[in-house]
């Protein structure tokens, strides 16, 4: 996809999270409107997969290590192909398959259940170890929030992935630089981030993690990177696209009112429709 | 006659041994046998699996909440993980991990914990894990197995290997008894050994506390008392059958484990009979209280989970 395919991919994809959130009258819009880029990047530029054989030999892993932004990833997987827009609609509800939080038994295309904060990063570095162990060349993604590097177990799995040198790994930290508490490093700073992987013998890159062309920068020299794994610090704006929801702490887990949900979708319009002129 | 013929004879293998050597056996024949640890291998005998398939053991330090999610994630490429620590961080640091990463998706990994209960000894109540068995019974989908000698504990890492579905099973750091070497021994997940049928009480044992149990019915025998002893190896899913059948015929049930009283075999078995035969029981175990340090057998005598502490505690509930 070129560049400008992937923006409109992004709108729709925004979409999608909005729908989802307003119809399941809960979830978390904003860090899965600040990872759109990153989830749309890969699911439709970097991947190998295939949407009608979501379980294929040998294709590449994604694990939603801040598994709240499920919104995000379904959106993504929907419009990828792996199941219906329109059942975005039938999130958190009860009885739908697309529960709260992600879950691989019941979902296509989900490759790890995850939800906890913390944990989905260990799963990933235990996919890239069995792709070493079987010299496959597969690859493993884990998106990460910045708020949940908070957790210990994220260090621990970065400590084993860096002794590993996994280069078969990408971690992406999603820096919308928001966690429900507040900013955060007015909660409980990660801060340095890059420093941090860097010192746990991980390549580190930092970019704008809006922007596809850095991405795909990124994500090339990732691949590049051979001996460690990397890790892409994605500086994001929380609930972008959306104007009430940028940069606003008070979107991170909250669902837009019918009103609000006229403006949000207005919003998205309008950013698709600069796309097409 | 006894129950088991002269069990002080026999020769005596602390179920860790029997774990480390029965991965052993399974690496040879499955090649997608991992083994994890986290910097104990020489305490859980995983080291003896390490020796024969150093690349298919993954130390992976003292991170255990890390190890279990790494084993859930290799085991959606296929492999099967023994995850393996003290049966503390096993079930106790990584419960959440474990509900989460392994329990949720009901992932294919078995968790080999080893030194639980009192027996740990000297290591005191931080190590001693009397909840482990209540923690994982609380999971939708887990097994939980107690092995209650060498022969049963390889018996039941095979079950669990061929068993699709997470697994835990419940190793001792102290030697004990080899007691179901006998040609028609037979270990089948959720099936409970009868070891001798008896018409006034029924003692459900668990683990090491299985033997102890014998030589309790053995002591009670020559007062008269006529004990059915079942060898309850598998916590979940519990032999409810042969509870209810055995309780309505003896109408007295005694529980033996050495976990805590609060949520272990004892409950498993009074959730049944509360429900399906009501029946007058007394649960023999860790009372609801940490442990201590000391010699293992010093403790197990202090605890009441000897054959004398048995037998006295039966005697003086009947």
């Amino acid at each position: 996809m070129n560049k400008l395919e992937l923006q409109k991919t992004a709108v729709e994809v925004r979409k999608g999270i909005i729908n989802g959130v307003h119809s399941a009258k809960a979830g978390h819009p904003g860090g899965s409107l600040s990872a759109t880029e990153i989830f749309t990047y890969l699911y439709f530029e970097e991947m190998n997969i295939d949407p009608k054989n979501p379980k294929m030999e040998g294709r590449d892993r994604f694990v939603l290590s801040k598994g709240h932004t499920a919104p995000g990833l379904y959106s993504t997987l929907a419009n990828r192909g792996y199941f219906p827009v329109e059942d975005l609609l039938t999130l958190r509800h009860t009885g739908s398959y697309l529960q709260g939080h992600p879950d691989m038994k019941h979902i296509p295309g989900v490759d790890m259940s995850s939800g906890s904060l913390g944990q989905g990063l260990s799963t990933a570095v235990g996919m890239a170890l069995a792709g070493k162990l079987d010299n496959k060349d597969y690859r493993v993604y884990a998106l990460c929030g910045d708020g949940e590097i908070e957790e210990g177990q994220i260090w621990e799995a970065a400590m084993f992935a860096g002794h590993r040198k996994l280069d078969n790994l990408v971690v992406i930290v999603d820096n919308n630089n928001l966690q429900i508490d507040g900013p955060i490093d007015q909660v409980c700073s990660p801060y340095p981030i890059d420093k941090k992987f860097e010192a746990f013998n991980f390549h580190v890159i930092n970019v704008n993690g809006n922007d596809f062309d850095e991405l795909d920068k990124a994500f090339k020299e990732a691949k590049a990177t051979k001996g460690m794994p990397t890790c892409i610090v994605a500086h994001t704006l929380k609930g972008k696209d959306v104007s009430f929801m940028e940069n606003s702490v008070d979107w991170h887990g909250k669902a837009p009112n019918d009103a609000e949900y006229e403006i949000a979708m207005n919003d998205l319009k309008k950013v698709g429709d600069a796309l097409c002129q | 006659m006894p129950v088991i013929e002269n069990i002080n004879e026999l020769p005596k293998v602390a179920t860790r041994e029997s774990y480390g050597n029965a991965l052993v056996e399974l690496g040879k024949e499955h090649e997608d046998v991992l083994v994890l640890d986290a910097d104990l291998a020489a305490a859980t005998k995983t080291g003896t699996f390490k020796k024969v398939f150093p690349e298919r053991h993954i130390d992976c330090g003292i991170a255990e909440a890390n190890m279990t999610g790494i084993a859930a994630g290799l085991s959606t490429c296929g492999k099967v993980p023994f995850i393996s620590t003290f049966a503390m961080f096993a079930a106790g640091r990584s419960y959440e991990q474990v509900r989460n990463s392994i329990g949720y998706p009901h992932l294919n990994v078995k968790i080999g914990a080893t030194h639980a209960g009192i027996s740990v000894g000297e290591d005191g109540a931080s190590h001693q894990c009397n909840e482990d068995m209540a923690l994982m019974r609380e999971i939708p989908g887990m097994v939980v197995i107690n092995p209650s000698d060498d022969v049963e504990a390889k018996a039941a890492v095979k079950a669990a290997y061929q068993h699709e579905g997470p697994v835990y099973l419940r190793f001792g750091r102290l030697a004990v008894p080899v007691i179901n070497d006998r040609p028609d021994y037979k270990f089948e997940i959720g099936k409970g050994v009868t070891l001798k049928e008896g018409k006034d009480i029924t003692i459900f044992a668990t683990g090491l506390c299985v033997s102890e149990a014998c030589l309790a019915a053995d002591m009670l025998e020559k007062d008269g008392i006529d004990a059915e002893v079942i060898n309850i190896h598998t916590i979940k899913p519990l032999d409810e059958e042969l509870v209810v059948a055995s309780a309505s015929k003896t109408k007295r049930v005694f529980t033996v484990e050495e976990h805590s009283i609060v949520g272990g075999l004892g409950a498993a078995v009074a959730e049944v009979l509360g429900e399906k035969c009501p029946t007058k029981m007394t649960r023999l175990g860790v009372k609801d209280v940490f442990g201590e340090s000391g010699p293992a057998k010093e403790l197990l005598h202090k605890y009441e989970l000897d054959a004398e502490g048995i037998y006295k505690n039966i005697k003086s509930s009947l």
